[in-house]
């Protein structure tokens, strides 16, 4: 090819304009190659900013996924976004749910020992309503930071949230009961009726004997909570029914549907020290088991008793004089063979420390103790059962002085015997004093119920009977004359009556008819008036004429006036 | 590819017979006038004042400038999350991909096939459409030249309408605003994803066409010189 330029078309004009030189610009490289750098500089940036907001992936091992949807899900603490669920599997063993879930950067110390994760849905228990949010938006994984600087990045999701998150000023203590009752999560814990903990946890201990309940007392009422300070159950409604009568009692009205516990130092002792975190207290199931005063010295007797003993129950009171003493602690039966009678051996528990509060010269218990019953029982002190309750019918055993009872010798321990013979000990709980009985009160009331109904019996009632048949009898005669009268009135004077009143009836109407226009009456009455009228006429007609005439009197009348 | 030469008829050889180029002539983009062009790097019109070239200054540098950036913004356009919607409290962030996957899913099989064309299938033709028309012009030709020019007619004519998604979601994050029961909010993906588009326009507008008949005369004009060296030797 030619390296000239090749001539121009023939139609271009010769005298075209060479174009105007520009300096050259001083920079060779073009300011456009900026836009890549910034490109890539935002890219990097962004990059950066992704792998930086990451904070650590965590597994969350949950047994259900309800609600849970991966890139979907949100980790939430303190209801702000601190998460999202990535993946959501079945583990291995098919027994639960393996979540996982990346946390952003603000949460990357959350990946610790002690971090706890919970999923929030809505939820009615325990005195609130929480989690109403998720209704609409789904439900999100909540998170509880923990404090420990281990980390961990496989966890165990709660299937409750807890009660309480980390950082919350207060205490926890530890209470040790029988039984769980109505507790809960959440349970309220009150003191004076104020609510100032709630229930954070509870278990079964090991051996299966025994539950461990976890409170919270939120600070600062948790100074309230002294060393000597006693636990109970509200357990809903304290609805109790013994030889007392009944009792109603509830703390709260929340605590009726929920339980709950409170606690409080027993009146009139000194104030102890604040309990130091996670002190253990007894939970005791109603306020009046735990104020009462705990004895710590109990002695067991045995009361043997001829008569039944239904209304009787393990645990009835024994008074002592009408105080509060002990309780029953076991009742048997034993037959005795050479009698054929059975009787019931009832064991009581007493507790011998509230007798010695106001007679302080009484030696300490223990071995003295033998001594001084059998003192008091050759005082005349016995054992009877006596109904606490006609209406329920329970029974109480009595320790009283009954100076006319039949003097007993007191038996040696171990030996229960009928008075004046011999008979095999009865083997119910081991070696026992006995203290002997008298027939209990239900006796007497027998006693007395029958004799009302002895008198009872004494009223004649064949006679009254009788008499108010008679009564009844004549009473019927005189219906019967009452009728009868009637009966004559009905039959005789009725009718006559109705005749009267018919003939009355017809005179009415026929001096109607004769009072009629066209009665021959009236047409009588009026022919009558006429011929009258006349007759007057021709009176006046011969009076006129006798005054123009009056010799007409003796002449008679003359021709030419005769009309 | 440069045009740099020492003299007028240097530069001519490099363009394709019958070019205005080859007879050192081209004409003003703003007011018409053929005006004589030299060796001069920079040139104004003489009646107008703006400027004036043989062919677009630097464009292929610049095409491949924007292209590059373009390709850097695609990763993030298509990794972060375009659109952001709030509705009652839950939070969801899509980006193109998971938008498209829902819709499929939610059976409108027609609106996701539209926004995966729109959103996935262009950008990414134009640019693999603009690095196939670079590679023309600076190695050899994929293909026919007429057939690279239609390409390259598409790429340019295509570029305005690559918006859809960042339309949809302005508009939605516009009107769409009832604070606790719905919101949308662009995500940082929609940016990115509007710089794509708009890199790719200007890459396309900087990338001068006539360059690919340039490139394939230079071709032809080294083979023949080959050729003429070849005989040259035979006959020494």
């Amino acid at each position: 090819m030619p390296d000239t330029p090749e001539p121009a078309d023939q139609d271009l004009p010769e005298d075209l304009p060479a174009a105007k030189a520009v300096p050259r610009r001083r920079w060779q490289l073009p300011l456009v190659w900026l836009v890549p750098g910034v490109a890539i500089l935002v890219g990097i940036w962004l990059a950066i900013q992704a792998f930086t907001g990451q904070g650590p992936t965590v597994t969350i091992v949950f047994q259900s996924g309800e609600g849970i949807e991966a890139n979907k899900t949100r980790i939430k603490y303190k209801d702000v976004d601190v998460g999202e669920v990535r993946k959501v599997e079945i583990s291995a063993d098919t027994k639960s749910v393996i979540v996982t879930a990346a946390l952003n950067k603000q949460a990357r110390d959350f990946a610790v020992e002690d971090t706890r994760f919970w999923v929030v849905k809505p939820r009615i228990a325990a005195g609130s309503v929480s989690g109403l949010g998720t209704l609409l938006s789904g439900a999100y994984i909540g998170v509880d930071a923990g404090k420990s600087t281990s980390s961990r990045s496989e966890f165990v999701g709660l299937e409750v949230p807890p009660i309480l998150t980390e950082g919350a000023p207060g205490k926890r203590f530890t209470l040790h009961a029988a039984t769980l009752g109505s507790l809960d999560y959440g349970s309220p814990v009150y003191f004076r009726k104020l609510p100032v903990g709630q229930v954070v946890a509870y278990d079964l201990d090991k051996d299966g004997n025994a539950t461990t309940v976890s409170i919270f007392v939120r600070a600062p009422y948790d100074e309230f909570v002294t060393t000597n300070s006693r636990f109970w159950a509200t357990s809903g409604l304290d609805f109790t029914v013994d030889a007392n009568g009944l009792r109603f009692n509830t703390e709260s009205l929340a605590t009726l549907v929920l339980g709950g516990l409170a606690f409080g130092a027993p009146a009139g002792q000194p104030k102890a020290a604040p309990a130091a975190p996670g002190w253990q207290f007894p939970l005791y199931d109603s306020e009046a088991v735990a104020m009462s005063d705990h004895d710590t010295t109990i002695e067991y007797y045995r009361l043997v008793f001829h008569q039944s003993v239904h209304g009787l129950t393990v645990g009835a009171p024994v008074e002592f004089r009408g105080l509060l003493f002990g309780e029953v602690s076991a009742i048997g039966i034993h037959y005795d063979e050479r009698t054929h009678r059975a009787d019931v051996p009832v064991d009581i528990k007493v507790y011998p420390e509230r007798l010695r509060k106001y007679s302080k010269t009484l030696p300490a218990p223990g071995s003295a103790s033998p001594e001084i019953v059998r003192g008091m029982i050759e005082g005349g002190m016995r054992g009877q059962l006596r109904t606490a309750n006609l209406l329920t019918g329970q029974l109480y055993v009595a320790l009283d002085f009954f100076p006319n009872a039949p003097g007993v010798a007191p038996q040696a321990p171990g030996k229960l015997r009928r008075k004046g013979e011999k008979s095999t000990p009865v083997e119910v709980a081991g070696d026992l004093q006995e203290i002997p009985t008298v027939d209990g009160s239900l006796n007497e009331l027998e006693a007395s119920l029958a004799n009302i109904a002895r008198k009872l019996d004494k009223i004649p009632f064949d006679e009254i009977g009788k008499d108010l048949h008679t009564a009844i009898r004549s009473l019927d005669a005189t219906l019967k004359n009452a009728d009868g009268l009637m009966r004559t009135l009905n039959q005789e004077v009725a009718p006559e009556f109705k005749r009267a009143v018919q003939e009355a009836r017809e005179t009415v109407s026929r001096a109607e008819r004769l009072l009629q226009q066209d009665s021959p009456l009236q047409v009588e009455m009026r022919d009558t008036l006429r011929e009258v009228g006349r007759s007057a006429q021709s009176l006046r007609t011969l009076t006129d004429y006798l005054d123009r005439h009056p010799e007409a009197l003796i002449r008679g009348r003359t021709p030419e006036d005769k009309p | 590819m440069k045009h740099a030469a020492d003299s007028p008829a240097a530069l001519a050889a490099h363009f394709p017979a019958g070019s205005a180029a080859r007879s050192g002539l081209t004409g003003c983009h703003a007011c018409g006038q053929i005006v004589r062009l030299g060796i001069e790097a920079r040139a104004q019109c003489p009646r107008c004042g703006s400027s004036v070239h043989l062919r677009k200054p630097n464009s292929l540098s610049r095409c491949w400038a924007f292209l590059i950036a373009a390709m850097v913004l695609y990763v993030p356009a298509n990794v972060l999350p375009i659109m952001i919607t709030t509705s009652f409290g839950d939070t969801q962030s899509n980006t193109i991909l998971s938008g498209i996957i829902v819709l499929w899913n939610s059976g409108s099989w027609d609106l996701a096939l539209i926004v995966f064309i729109a959103s996935m299938v262009v950008p990414l033709g134009k640019l693999l459409a603009l690095v196939v028309l670079l590679f023309s012009v600076q190695r050899h030709p994929l293909g026919n030249l007429r057939q690279l020019s239609r390409l390259y007619r598409l790429v340019e004519m295509v570029g305005k309408w690559s918006m859809l998604d960042v339309y949809v979601v302005t508009l939605l994050a516009t009107v769409v605003r009832f604070d606790a029961f719905m919101s949308v909010h662009a995500g940082s993906g929609a940016l990115a994803f509007g710089g794509v588009v708009v890199l790719t326009m200007l890459a396309a507008q900087a990338f001068d066409p006539r360059l690919l008949w340039d490139a394939a005369h230079d071709d032809e004009a080294q083979g023949t010189a080959r050729l003429k060296t070849r005989e040259e030797k035979n006959n020494a």
